[in-house]
């Protein structure tokens, strides 16, 4: 065989499908976990023949062949096991109706898989890894390396988050109308935390295959396309775009962060932001206003600033009054404090961050600390600014941010 | 989150393992295997290794030139790492566990060392954003 790289359409379609040919072996076979190993061996399958072949006409259908062979080879001899064990007959062809080849439940297949892989028996990393998996039609490998992990050890996490798809004996359906809106929530939640550990780890310009920021906008693109009328499904993918907008120019060329102040906004990516500003727009017209939605609202207003000093602060502590009033979490707070000191001055935003003292969530959170600084520099107390930006870089568990925020004490200091 | 787990020789004397009878070196060993291929099921293994022995450690510093100078071998008793665990897991509170099955390691007589280990959390090499 001549080794061969598939071509990046064909990578492309290999991951829409992926969810596809999935959704449809389930459906045939029932065994969620031996389905998604036989899917995978498919897919190697076709990375391996496709670019000596040519993609086949059908390629869908092909993929499913594949699979169903290899899940037809591992039931045989799981019965010839069981024959053996049991003595007990299992006719293996008579299991279950034959997969539809063509079947217009395409598109539905992906969504019950995303509610599958987010379903709450799982906890939000096995959910993280497992949707990347089914759904993205990312390889163990590259879901390791986006996680800094061994392969052994991310096979392992995968494993056992199948494990517990089939404890919770959740079957392959579509869940009902209430169900759903529940379900929707955790799948959102699950592309949110995606996105963001992606967002974080894309330094530089060689963005990789496995790039998951650009694989959560991807899956938020398509449950968009499925859930067209959800505001909040709209609003995410929207927030998303208008964030990942800004990743050229958020850090430097030694890979040291880029506050948003400090930016070069001419690095920013217009079109997404177009796409995202368009989008969000359409979405808040329509009413029935999410958290989702709101942030995306703010990193739009943020982004349609040319300049840092033409940022609408007014409207953006507005918008974080509002995300305050909806949802229980204390970094909204803290952003909301930031806007307010940047339209009443930085005393207002001090006042503002006493609240989170209290608050056993941000108890020694380093962002508590970074945020006091940046607001006492703005109000002129050096030595104050100097000790809270010490403090933050003291706690902080992230390399980068350590040496941001040491570098703005040495500047004060010096 | 990641947390290194460093393993401390005992505090008398090195980590003698060598001189032990052949029945308690074999329960200490079964116990690291086990605990080990635990936390790779488990998927939080990252990396473990073994030092060698603490009296095999030199201590370099540059000299002028910047060549190595060369401090030790250390034949007495000083408080040196045996040993370390890199786990990935979901809270601190289940670094602190392992580390706790760790230190209990099955010494002489089967009865548990409880050496202490260290456990330190492991910075992100990654910007940590929220958007």
């Amino acid at each position: 065989m001549t080794p061969g790289f598939l071509d990046t359409r064909s990578e492309l379609l290999l991951r829409e499908l992926a969810p596809q040919v999935l959704g449809a072996v389930v459906r045939r076979f029932s065994d969620f976990a031996a389905a998604e190993d036989a899917v995978q061996e498919a897919l190697i399958a076709a990375s391996l023949r496709w670019p000596r072949d040519g993609v086949p006409d059908y390629p869908r259908a092909w993929l499913i062949q594949v699979a169903s062979r290899r899940m037809l080879d591992y039931l045989r001899s799981e019965t010839a096991r069981r024959l053996r064990e049991t003595a007990a007959a299992m006719e293996v062809e008579n299991l279950a109706p034959a997969a539809d080849l063509e079947s217009t439940t395409q598109q539905d297949d992906t969504v019950v898989l995303l509610f599958m892989c987010c379903h709450p028996a799982l906890t939000p990393p096995s959910a993280i890894v497992l949707t990347l998996r089914a759904v993205g039609g990312l390889t163990t490998a590259e879901i390791a390396n986006a996680f800094l992990v061994p392969e052994s050890t991310m096979a392992q996490r995968i494993s056992r988050a199948k494990q517990s798809i089939k404890a919770s004996g959740a079957p392959f359906r579509m869940p009902d109308a209430t169900e759903r809106t529940a379900r929707l929530v955790s799948v959102l939640h699950v592309l949110y935390l995606i996105f963001n550990e992606g967002y974080s780890s894309s330094i530089g310009p060689d963005l990789q295959r496995s790039d998951l920021a650009n694989e959560a906008i991807r899956l938020a693109r398509a449950v968009h396309q499925l859930f067209p009328d959800d505001c909040e499904v709209a609003g995410l993918l929207a927030l998303m775009l208008l964030t990942d907008a800004r990743r050229l120019a958020r850090v430097g060329q030694e890979g040291e962060l880029v506050p948003l102040d400090k930016q070069d906004r001419t690095l920013w990516n217009e079109k997404a932001i177009s796409e995202g500003v368009a989008l969000i727009s359409q979405t808040l017209s329509r009413g029935s206003v999410g958290s989702y939605q709101l942030q995306a609202a703010i990193a739009a207003i943020h982004d349609e600033a040319d300049r840092v000093e033409d940022t609408d602060w007014h409207q953006i502590m507005a918008l974080y009054s509002l995300l305050k009033r909806i949802s229980d979490n204390p970094m909204v707070t803290l952003n909301h404090a930031v806007a307010a000191a940047m339209v009443h001055g930085p005393a207002t935003g001090l006042k503002l961050l006493e609240a989170l003292d209290a608050d056993a969530r941000m108890a020694g959170h380093y962002r508590l600390d970074a945020v006091r600084a940046h607001l006492f520099e703005m109000a002129g107390d050096h030595l104050s600014a100097i000790a809270h930006y010490r403090a933050a870089a003291h706690r902080t568990t992230n390399i980068p941010e350590r040496d941001y925020l040491t570098m703005q004490a040495a500047r004060l200091a010096s | 989150m990641k947390y290194i787990l460093m393993m401390n020789t005992p505090e008398r004397g090195p980590y003698s393992i060598f001189n032990w009878p052949k029945r308690d070196f074999e329960a200490h060993i079964a116990y690291w295997n086990s605990l080990n291929k635990e936390l790779e099921r488990l998927g939080e293994l990252v990396a473990v290794e073994g030092l060698t022995s603490p009296d095999q450690a030199k201590l370099i510093r540059a000299g002028k030139d910047g060549t190595p100078v060369t401090d030790g071998v250390f034949p007495e008793s000083k408080e040196f790492l045996a040993g370390y665990w890199i786990v990935d897991v979901e809270s601190p509170e289940r670094a602190y566990e392992i580390a706790a099955r760790a230190s209990a390691a099955p010494g002489p007589g089967g009865t548990a060392l409880n050496m202490a280990i260290e456990v330190r959390q492991v910075m992100a090499r990654r910007p940590d954003e929220t958007p």
